[in-house]
């Protein structure tokens, strides 16, 4: 390993920008002549618009427009869309419901943009959104999840609220394991809907071209090339060679910022129509009534088991909440997300999973870091664990009797495990964690009146999002390939273009790891180069955790194509034969002399061409790779929580954390534990603190960072960490991907954890204090068998 | 509309303001100080934090006009163009505080006042306590708190250095 290659634990090149204050993110980019937009947004859940009157707006000072979503559908504005198909049980197709970007004769939930005020300054367009003059006609609302299929009908196509009754899974074999087992575990469940809250808001600049036609968004995004598509294609906007789409500096995503929104559509139809740059940028309390919110499942499971505990199927039915209207990807993450990850790390022979998607007048609903995962996560371990202690057996071993220890394995849904050592993280973690010292601590917080519990996490998901025939096979628009284009200059500096975007995941240090590993090249002489459409030719982004395993493959690809080109010129330089070139630690030798080029002679080699007929080796040195992984990529681990709760006041304190992660190759461990660490925060956040929370009118109850808690400092503990590996072996790396895991794994690790204190199962996200005191007066007890 | 003037990173700055102007926007908008971010709406995230005479404070929550006068530093002031890192920006880089960055500023002018407040000695519990009004939504506090602890020495052993020159 050199001190800069892939293993190092780099310190970031992109850090210097951030902490002197000099990061570019959307809002920070001022474009000459610039307006302000402000949206006016549905106070109601659900209502008709009667009348819009904007005559008191439009007379205000500095008020250069105000939209309305009638003029957007006069110029033919098209709607969103959500890119991945799913059908149904009796195979119709999901229903999915018209959704403009600006509100079109009703609005559908709390937040819905309805008016777009344009001003001088934000100020003046503050003041002219508040006396814009809408009237609505407000209808019945649906809220709750386990009802909304018996509420009053939302939008036309979709009778009973129901986008789609989707199944996975052999029913019948799985009533007939079910019939012999010696014992089942029941449990009802709540997944509870999450605010993304990347701290960075959402934020859309667009400014038009007129002498050449040309259309350009800034924006807060995690793909601009996805986001160009779909503006281009689908919301006929603009044809996609005119319109470049550019993601700067984005302030944290968590998959929040890969769907295409309503607000940067619209900045950029008023940008063109006004002649003016538009910039839009949301409040906090505009966030949380217009980012796609996360998770939302009403499920009940069931676990059959032989009397050794060994699990024989499985039996799962979800409601999920995709909102008001389906977002981008909405469709895919109660689906081929979530079921798919059923089988968790245990050797399951049967399951059968229904999952019935429904509209709401809330918010919409899509993927928010693990998307589908950490919600199968949640209801594999719980059942696990309750299943444990039911029948009285240790946690970790009813987990050792059912891994999976062979590989290839192939689950009942989907997925084919590739590679794996699942009791080898339970086994590093249970010592990292001191399982054996637990009931000495445990007697120890008795004494003080505590209450202690141990809770486990045997987590897995799947990654390296994706085999482009393989998602296409289960309805997906896009293909999840990526791409990469390396690079060299005469003076043998390299550039890396990657269609993959960095939001915190520092990919501007790690790709370039790769790159001076490979090439033998300082750090200091590779550039990362991403979220540009006229830069990147394509890409498909960055989320699912997908960076490492599909974007540096394709890195490594375009690398192989530099290195075999650069033999050919080093070839001619050394005035011997191709196959004779060695190349290693950035020189090019004649194998078995002492002749030898420097790597940056050959790249001015290269491109001055002295050397060789340009017409029989092209000049140059800059390669293209689509790199279109074979499988997904399965990082699993052991997370253990140990917590102690104060019975008095149902308050948990999280006293300690263990993480064991198998991420397959780690390319600089310092950026990968950090991933690890903000994951499990976000995972606490959803087991102990977060939840929106909607009165029966569709009002955002939780609407502010007052009234919605995010994780404190205070609130979670310092972590350890520790990795296993077993190489992923559908790419050249061997990369399983970090970004994901820690709040898939979480969740569960924390609930385990307090049910194991407080003695009952009985207990719902998030377990504020409340919750627990609550479950500890009235919770049933645990009876064990 | 009324005139303020404050100075700003050591420099003499004047603008014409409107009563409601927060720093926050006189700083990003005016000065095109974009170092300093605006996370939330209800002073809960501490991306804004700068410093008004030394101590910390929510430029969101502060009118410009309240500034006239004042000594303002924000994170684009803590270093010289060209000179070497603040310790506490070089605690951030060294210890992986930071992933996306936009609450980072913030974060290091809070961190800087936390020094001020409770010394170059920093238990965890303290600086976790101590960062009860600034959010970070990537890096689960973890290495924040451990770069915050270092910094703070880091600036001890600065302080003594230039005590003894």
């Amino acid at each position: 390993m050199s001190a800069t290659g892939i293993g190092a634990a780099v310190r970031r090149k992109e850090d210097l920008r951030f902490i002197t204050g000099k990061g570019q993110y959307t809002d920070d980019v001022i474009r000459p002549g610039e307006t302000r937009a402000v949206f006016v947004r549905s106070p109601h859940a659900h209502a008709k618009i009667k009348r819009i009157d904007a005559s008191a707006a439009k007379s205000l000072p500095g008020v250069v427009a105000v939209l309305t979503g009638a003029e957007l559908a006069n110029d033919k504005i098209g709607n969103l869309i959500c890119g991945w198909m799913i059908h149904s049980k009796d195979g119709t197709p999901m229903k999915m419901a018209p959704h403009p970007a600006l509100a079109s004769g009703k609005v559908s939930h709390e937040g819905d943009a309805v008016v777009l005020v344009i001003a001088e300054t934000l100020a003046q367009a503050r003041d002219a959104a508040e006396k814009v003059n809408v009237d609505y006609e407000a209808l019945p609302a649906v809220i709750d999840t386990a009802k909304a299929k018996s509420g009053p009908q939302i939008h036309e196509v979709a009778p009973n609220n129901t986008i789609y009754e989707w199944s996975l899974g052999d029913a019948k074999a799985v009533d007939a394991a079910f019939a012999t087992a010696k014992h089942v575990t029941k449990l009802d469940i709540v997944n509870n809907r999450l605010v993304p809250n990347a701290i960075e808001p959402r934020s859309a600049l667009a400014e038009y071209d007129a002498g050449t036609d040309q259309l350009t968004l800034w924006n807060t995004t995690q793909n601009p090339h996805v986001s160009r598509l779909v503006i281009a294609a689908f919301v006929g906007m603009a044809p996609e060679h005119k319109l470049r789409v550019i993601a700067p500096d984005v302030g944290g995503a968590f998959g929040s910022k890969i769907f295409i929104y309503p607000e940067e559509v619209v900045c950029l139809w008023a940008a063109r129509k006004l002649r003016r740059p538009v910039k839009w940028t949301a409040d906090r309390s505009e966030s949380f009534i217009s980012d796609a919110h996360g998770r939302d499942h009403v499920t009940h499971a069931e676990l059959a088991l032989d009397a050794n505990g060994k699990i024989l199927a499985m039996r799962v039915k979800t409601i999920a909440n995709l909102g008001a209207y389906m977002s981008t990807f909405s469709s895919s993450v109660p689906t081929y997300l979530y079921a798919t990850l059923l089988s968790g790390q245990y050797d399951i022979p049967h399951i059968y999973c229904e999952v019935d998607a429904v509209y709401t007048n809330t918010v919409p609903v899509d993927a928010y870091r693990g998307a589908g995962r950490p919600e199968a996560t949640f209801v594999v371990e719980r059942l696990v664990e309750v299943a444990a202690r039911q029948m009285n057996i240790d946690p970790a071993d009813i987990r050792k009797r059912n891994f999976i220890k062979s590989f290839p394995h192939q689950t009942p849904v989907i997925m084919a495990y590739d590679a794996g050592d699942y009791n080898a993280s339970l086994k590093k973690a249970l010592e990292l964690a001191d399982v054996k010292g637990f009931n000495k601590r445990k007697r120890e917080a008795a004494r003080h009146g505590k209450l202690r519990g141990l809770g486990y996490s045997t987590y897995i998901e799947a990654c390296g999002i994706a085999p482009s025939q393989a998602v296409g096979a289960l309805g997906c628009g896009v293909g999840l390939w990526e791409s990469a284009e390396v690079r060299v200059n005469p003076t043998g500096t390299v550039e890396v273009l990657t269609g993959t975007h960095a939001h915190g995941q520092g990919h501007e240090t790690t790709f370039a790891q790769l790159v001076s590993e490979r090439l033998g090249i300082p750090l200091e002489n590779v550039s990362i180069v991403h979220g540009d459409t006229d830069k990147v030719q394509f890409g498909m982004g960055t989320y699912g955790s997908r960076s490492g395993a599909v974007g540096m493959s394709a890195v490594v690809k375009a690398l192989d194509k530099i290195e075999s080109k650069a033999k050919k010129v080093a070839a001619h330089m050394l005035e011997a034969a191709e196959g004779d070139i060695v190349f290693k630690d950035g020189k090019f030798t004649v194998a078995g002399t002492d002749k030898s080029a420097a790597w940056s002679d050959v790249a001015l080699n290269a491109y001055i061409a002295h050397k060789f007929a340009g017409q029989e080796l092209e000049p140059g040195l800059k390669e293209t790779s689509f790199y279109d992984p074979t499988n997904f990529t399965f990082p699993a681990g052991c997370h253990i929580c140990e917590v102690e709760v104060d019975r008095d006041t149902g308050k948990t304190e999280i006293v300690n954390w263990t993480a064991v992660d198998d991420f397959g190759t780690v390319v600089n461990p310092m950026i990968v534990e950090g991933q690890v660490h903000g994951g499990i925060a976000q995972g606490i956040g959803q087991a102990l603190l977060e939840g929106a929370v909607y009165d029966k009118d569709g009002q955002l109850v939780t609407g502010s960072l007052m009234d919605y808690c995010m994780p404190h400092a205070h609130d979670v503990p310092s972590f350890k960490v520790g990795l296993t590996e077993t190489k992923a072996p559908s790419n050249p790396l061997g990369i399983k991907g970090c970004g994901e895991a820690g709040a898939i794994a979480s969740p569960a690790a924390v609930i385990n954890a307090i049910t194991d204190a407080i003695g009952t199962e009985e207990l719902a996200m998030p377990a504020t204090a409340q919750a627990v005191w609550s479950a500890l007066r009235h919770g049933q007890p645990r009876q064990a068998a | 509309m009324p005139a303020v003037s404050m100075t700003v990173n050591g420099k003499a700055v004047t603008g014409d303001v409107e009563a409601r102007t927060l720093l926050v926007q006189f700083l990003r908008e005016d000065l095109r100080l974009t170092g300093t971010h605006v996370g939330c709406d209800t002073s809960q995230c501490g991306a804004c934090v700068v410093h008004i005479e030394g101590i910390a404070v929510k430029s969101c929550t502060t009118l410009a006009l309240q500034c006239e006068g004042a000594k303002i530093t924000t994170i684009e002031g803590l270093a010289e163009p060209d000179g070497p890192l603040h310790p506490m920006q070089e605690a951030f880089r060294e210890h992986h505080g930071l992933q996306c960055g936009f609450c980072t500023p913030g974060m290091i002018m809070a961190a800087l006042d936390i020094v001020r407040r409770c010394g170059n000695d920093l238990d965890e519990h303290t600086i976790r306590e101590q960062l009860e009004g600034n959010i970070c939504r990537c890096t689960g506090y973890h290495n924040i708190v451990k770069a915050i602890a270092a910094g703070a020495k880091a600036m001890a052993k600065g302080g003594a250095r230039q005590a003894a020159e």
